[in-house]
């Protein structure tokens, strides 16, 4: 009823939807960077939306699984072998005990998500099980996971991961091998960049008035590019250097995930999923929340433009991403009540 | 959403918000994440994704908020008076000396005026429990510093805006240091797991070092 961390990989951490309600004490809402694939990874193995799963980033972890459970791995693609054999990504896969997923660098995408059947059973700290590190709390012990970490499952998942894969349409053996089985199809990544710079859609933000023309026009021609400094709380962008056209201060008010602030170096900073509740530092722009996960796909010295839209656009990407989401996951509610 | 209800740091306007807030959180709106009343203004952050958002969410929130309003009563602050230890030495007060030049205000009066001032919580955000404290002697008033720095020690107390704020955690921050506060700021086992709550009263004790320690 436990998985166990060989080796931990670069950031890997246990994020879930978030921990919300709590914005008005400074409660950060963390969740997963990228929330589709999270649901996708969750609605692969029968879960609900929002279980808690392991976030993973660049550089992959070293897991055996110590009994039979049902995952599967959504999100970036990467260099991962289950039981040696290259892992089936985006479907689900019934692991034996003892199976050892070697997860290594990611070749597309930079954050993956891997769910297991009923989800990974750490104490929700504050109503979620989202790490969050700077805090150092949720999750295992608030931190990354370390080489020799276990972390608890449900009681019965062998039974509940046998019962769930059995209700699944197209099973098939996976490479020959006996402790790994799968399904011939798979959902599809909805989140990776074909190719960069990838295009981001945003709204002018409250504050854009507050630049200069030529940072206006900039904000939206140029090629930015994440710095390697860049975190779950904030991606730093390197690009042309955004001037106030009246310099002097705002008081500090609520910021959003996917809020692009500009600090008076005038470089852009986009709010991501550990973002602060408040912040003030002019607000640039606002990007649709519908393309939140996939500049959160971006790894450090990716490149990304932005593109305007309008709020009432912004509500279009959000309803046909929601439609997106929900048809491959209907199929596999399906699959499941079968 | 946001909406703004003034420009400036005003006690009445934001007593008025928590009321507002209150009201908001009392609709019980499933796809309603987070109400955040802020310095002058009041966020709701709403699940994006979520099946029953109306269509028009921007619509949906300009008749919320005037029937929360209607329905909001009158908040008279918190009625708490939170007692914050801080020690102001040099080695902790990392800006003090940056504050002193661009105020004019000599160290030892800087710290003086920063423990008296009528401090009075606005505001919790940034990162958990980090309270903003309007009030501050109008001589110590300094802007933002221009690049935020990327770690602020835990238990900082700084200045920007006529504010004090208390970092809880080593985060980035923007604001300048003058002193530090032995206490947790937020602790997620604790009920309530954040010290200060908006319409705080906030009583500054200066320490020296030795206090700091003992009170770690």
């Amino acid at each position: 009823m436990t998985l166990r961390i060989l080796r931990p990989g670069l950031l890997t951490t246990v994020q879930d939807r978030g921990r919300f309600g709590l914005q008005h004490l400074g409660v950060v809402p963390c969740g997963a960077m990228d929330p589709v694939a999270l649901e996708l990874a969750n609605g692969l193995v029968g879960n609900r939306r929002d279980e808690a799963v392991l976030e993973i980033t660049v550089l992959g972890p070293e897991i055996v699984f110590e009994s039979d459970t049902l995952v599967a791995l959504c999100g970036a693609e990467m260099e991962a072998r289950l039981g040696g054999m290259p892992m089936p990504a985006n479907r689900p896969v019934l692991v034996a005990t003892g199976t050892v997923l070697n997860a290594r660098r990611t070749t597309l995408g930079s954050r993956a998500y891997l769910a297991v059947a009923g989800g990974i059973q750490l104490e929700p700290v504050l109503g979620s099980r989202s790490t969050y590190l700077p805090a150092k709390f949720g999750g295992l012990q608030g931190r990354a996971l370390r080489a020799g970490d276990v972390l608890p499952l449900v009681e019965n998942v062998a039974a509940l991961s046998a019962k769930r894969y059995e209700s699944l349409r197209n099973k098939k053996d996976f490479a020959g091998l006996r402790t790994v089985r799968t399904v011939s199809w798979s959902a599809p990544a909805l989140t990776l960049p074909a190719r960069e710079p990838i295009v981001i859609h945003a709204m002018e933000g409250r504050h854009h008035g507050l630049f200069d023309a030529a940072a206006r026009r900039a904000f939206f021609d140029a090629t930015w590019k994440v710095t390697p400094d860049s975190n779950r709380m904030g991606f730093r962008l390197s690009g042309p250097v955004l001037a106030r056209s009246e310099a002097g201060e705002i008081l500090s008010e609520p910021a959003c995930l996917g809020t692009v602030q500009v600090p008076a170096n005038g470089l852009p900073i986009a709010l991501m999923a550990d973002h602060q509740t408040t912040g003030g530092y002019p607000k640039m722009a606002e990007i649709a929340a519908a393309d939140v996960p996939r500049l959160a796909q971006l790894a450090p010295g990716g490149s990304v433009q932005f593109a305007r839209c309008t709020l009432e656009q912004a509500g279009e990407l959000r309803r046909v991403l929601r439609q997106r989401v929900d048809s491959a996951l209907r199929s596999l509610a399906w699959d499941f009540r079968k | 959403m946001y909406a703004e209800f003034g420009t400036t740091l005003d006690l009445e306007t934001n007593q008025s918000l928590q009321a507002l807030a209150a009201a908001l959180r009392a609709r019980s709106l499933p796809w309603v994440r987070d109400v955040v009343p802020a310095l002058c203004g009041i966020a709701v952050h709403f699940d994006p994704f979520h099946p029953e958002l109306p269509a028009s969410v921007l619509e949906y929130f300009q008749v919320l908020i005037e029937e929360a309003f209607k329905s909001a009563s009158k908040f008279e602050g918190s009625g708490r008076i939170v007692e914050v230890p801080v020690c102001y030495d040099l080695e902790f007060g990392l800006d003090l000396k940056e504050i002193a030049e661009k105020t004019s205000v000599p160290l030892e009066e800087i710290r003086k005026r920063h423990a008296k001032s009528e401090h009075h919580v606005l505001m919790v955000g940034f990162s958990p429990g980090q309270p903003y404290i309007g009030g501050l002697d109008p001589k110590l008033s300094v802007p933002r510093r221009p690049t935020p720095r990327t770690v602020m020690p835990a238990g900082s107390v700084a200045i920007a805006n006529a504010q004090t704020a208390v970092y809880p955690y080593e985060t980035p921050g923007g604001w300048s240091i003058v002193g530090r506060t032995p206490l947790r700021v937020f602790d997620p086992a604790r009920e309530p797991a954040s010290l200060f709550a908006p319409g705080d009263r906030v009583r500054i004790i200066a320490i020296d070092k030795k206090e700091f320690e003992s009170l770690l």
